[in-house]
């Protein structure tokens, strides 16, 4: 991390000379000069372009070594207006299109960044915005739950819709097939067979060896876009709060930081020492009950034993100190409702301490479990080339060797003032995932121990100021699972006029269909625990 | 193999005795509910969990009832893969209309006598998301509902309590 970065804060934009060099190697023919009229929101610097240049700005982009972080539509009067997230070495770029009505489409970015694939899909689904040159036209997010020509999006959409009183299922949705003799097809989902949420998965295999995997997400579509206009803050919070319920502190805390960057409240200090304890508590959380669960889909029932436990004990402590097991609601516009008590403060260094002895203790034991190892190690190999093409996220990022994390690339306060180092490894397969969350485990408890030292008294929440109309910002943090990318936009009373929440999962369930490949179906459930993806983050 | 059976023996058996069961008023429950099972479920009770649309917090709370601080299955309660096994469905989330064909399918699977409870704040009354063009809100907009456990998300706590309830008024 630059010095010029920590220097300049949440207020200014976050490395500015380095993006204006970035633009610089944009500037290739394809982009117009009044491209570079360049704004800011949030921490990205904002990059108007031309519709007909969308296409050949992602090309330059891809070409720079870019990475495609978040694209969603939004209007604008009449008016269509697209965005597309770029980031680069921590910097991000906010490509920004606009066009009247009349025009539904613009070309897609998915040929050049083939993440943007299932973003664009579901941008077409709700807002009826055509993307040409799609290298796959199939709807994606919408199944039967709303007409072909209806936009639940749009402007003057009702929320309610037109709901059939039945909404019937999806079932002729045009997978991909294989034909000869040897191929079976195994449909599985969208009830799946434990406590988990739904979506639907069709395996091509060849005896056990899968050929091919297609995901079938969207079922647990809520509406999530639509029932955030109009929101006032606080229940903007709220809301975030349950896009995924393992994420809360993660999408609350980047929604909260769009909307103060919207507005132009700051957090007091001691709330933003508060918000990473509860973040790094909702990671530990997390990768304790991930690797528990990847030790039982192993049947190494002690794994499975001690990780649940440590994580019971975890969430019972945050019950105790912060008043929620999974920390729901503690973080609000302009700070956050729940204080470290003396009493917490006294009693969480033991705490610490104590899971960093029993993390010691059980590390060996897995190193040396001969069974154990010979499930992880090398089932479920994700290829860097791959995961870099897809641009995925956190842990499944990490484990091929891609270093991003916000905290340490692109940090706002308070990890500006915290040494953050990514946690890597090589192999890309389940076991470098596991071990990933391990490292971070361990990397979490230094920054908890470090947040208690530096924490400092004062108030927990700053007096809220309306954001004015068409104020926007962007809320960036590292959830448990990655980067998350909150878009907040406030109407003229100060009320939400477009929120769009982009969980890391949108880039690491593509990964899941590649890296299942010429693995053995009964591996199916290790490798997906591996990665974790959350449905409810991706749906909306 | 000794550092795992060091460990074992150094934490030994954390599985609680439940606390609210040393409550008279639950202490009742749980003897009523011991004599529902016994009669009604030979000794046992199946549940199907069902994530109609949730945010996922509640199946959090729910697979934390098989960690061991609360080992549910000591108390003949246990999660099964097939509503075909199942006596109950554990219903969350708001029914969003993508789930709703699938939750229909689900119920109409399980084998009578069977009930289904309702789980969490969304599966209560909609909670933050109601009813809108991509949710059809309460799982009792969709089917009967015998047993609500509220709570957003209910603790593992509020789940046997519930379940408890559920059981020994019938």
């Amino acid at each position: 991390m630059s010095a010029d970065k920590t220097a300049a804060g949440e207020a200014n934009f976050v490395g500015a000379e380095r993006l204006t060099t970035m633009l610089q190697s944009l500037g290739t023919p394809g982009f117009r000069p009044e491209a570079f009229q360049a704004g800011c929101v949030g921490p990205a610097l904002l990059c108007p372009i031309s519709p007909d240049d969308w296409a050949i700005a992602a090309e330059t982009a891809a070409a720079q070594g870019c990475r495609w972080a978040a694209g969603w539509g939004d209007t604008q009067g009449e008016r269509w207006v697209v965005n597309a997230l770029l980031e680069r070495s921590g910097d991000y770029l906010l490509l920004r299109t606009s066009f009247p009505p009349g025009r539904n489409e613009l070309p897609s970015q998915a040929p050049h960044f083939p993440g943007a694939a299932r973003p664009e899909r579901h941008t077409q689904d709700l807002l009826g915005l055509h993307f040409t040159g799609h290298p796959d036209g199939r709807r994606w997010v919408r199944h039967q739950a709303w007409d072909e020509r209806a936009f639940p999006l749009r402007p003057g959409a009702p929320l309610a819709g037109h709901p059939l009183p039945l909404t019937p299922p999806d079932r002729h949705y045009p997978f991909a097939s294989a034909h000869g003799d040897e191929v079976n097809e195994i449909p599985v989902g969208p009830v799946h067979a434990g406590i988990i949420e739904p979506g639907h998965f069709r395996f091509l295999a060849v005896g056990e060896t899968v050929l091919n995997l297609e995901e079938r997400l969207g079922y647990v579509h809520k509406g999530i876009e639509k029932l955030a206009e109009g929101r006032d803050p606080e229940s903007l919070a709220r809301l975030a709060g349950r896009v995924s319920g393992d994420t809360a502190v993660g999408h609350a805390w980047a929604a909260c930081q769009a909307m103060e960057r919207a507005a132009g409240v700051e957090p007091p200090e001691r709330a933003l020492w508060l918000r990473t304890i509860f973040a790094e508590r909702e990671r530990i959380g997390n990768h304790l009950n991930d690797i528990g669960a990847i030790c039982n889909d192993t049947a190494f029932a002690f794994g499975y034993y001690q990780f649940s436990r440590l994580r019971e004990l975890w969430l019972r402590d945050n019950l105790r100190w912060f008043g929620h097991r999974l920390l729901m609601d503690r973080i609000v516009p302009g700070g956050v409702a729940a204080d470290l008590s003396e009493a917490a403060a006294a009693a969480m260094p033991a705490a610490i301490a104590g899971l960093r002895y029993e993390l010691g203790e059980l590390k060996p034991i897995l190193d040396e479990g001969s069974i154990f190892q010979d499930r992880v190690v090398g089932a479920g190999v994700l290829p860097d080339r791959v995961a870099r093409e897809l641009g995925c996220l956190g842990y499944v990022a990490r484990a091929c060797g891609i270093g991003h994390d916000v905290r340490e690339r692109a940090p706002h306060a308070p990890y500006d003032r915290l040494a953050v180092k990514a946690v890597l490894r090589g192999d890309g397969d389940v076991a470098a995932r596991l071990y990933v969350r391990y490292g971070e485990l361990l990397a979490s408890l230094e920054i908890l121990e470090e947040c208690l030292r530096r924490i400092v008294p004062g108030p927990l929440r700053a007096v809220w100021a309306p954001a004015s109309e068409n104020a926007e910002g962007l809320g960036l943090v590292e959830g448990w699972r990655g980067e998350i990318a909150s878009y907040v936009r406030f109407d003229g009373t100060g009320h939400i006029a477009r929120f769009f929440p982009r969980d890391p999962s949108v880039f690491n369930w593509p990964a899941l269909e590649k890296l299942i490949l010429g693995n053995i179906v009964p591996d199916f459930p290790l490798c997906n625990k591996s990665v974790n993806g959350s449905y409810s983050g991706h749906d909306l | 193999m000794n550092k795992i059976l060091s460990k074992i023996a150094r934490v030994g058996i954390v599985t609680e005795t439940f606390k609210p069961l040393t409550d008279p008023e639950l202490d009742r429950l749980g003897a009523e509910l011991k004599a529902v099972l016994d009669r009604r479920f030979a000794g046992s009770l199946a549940i199907r969990q069902v994530d109609a649309g949730s945010c996922n917090a509640c199946e959090l709370e729910i697979a934390a009832l098989g960690n061991p601080f609360y080992d549910v299955e000591r108390y003949g309660i246990h999660f099964v893969a097939s509503p075909r096994h199942a006596d109950v469905l554990m219903v969350t989330g708001p029914v969003s209309r993508h789930m709703q064909a699938a939750l229909l399918a689900t119920w109409e699977a399980t084998p009578e006598p069977k009930w289904l409870v309702a789980v969490g704040k969304c599966a209560a009354d909609g909670g933050e998301f109601g009813v809108n063009y991509a949710s059809c809100g309460a799982v009792s907009n969709v089917l009967k509902v015998d047993a609500v456990i509220p709570g957003c998300p209910p603790t593992p706590t509020d789940l046997v309590r519930g379940l408890l309830s559920l059981i020994s008024r019938r």
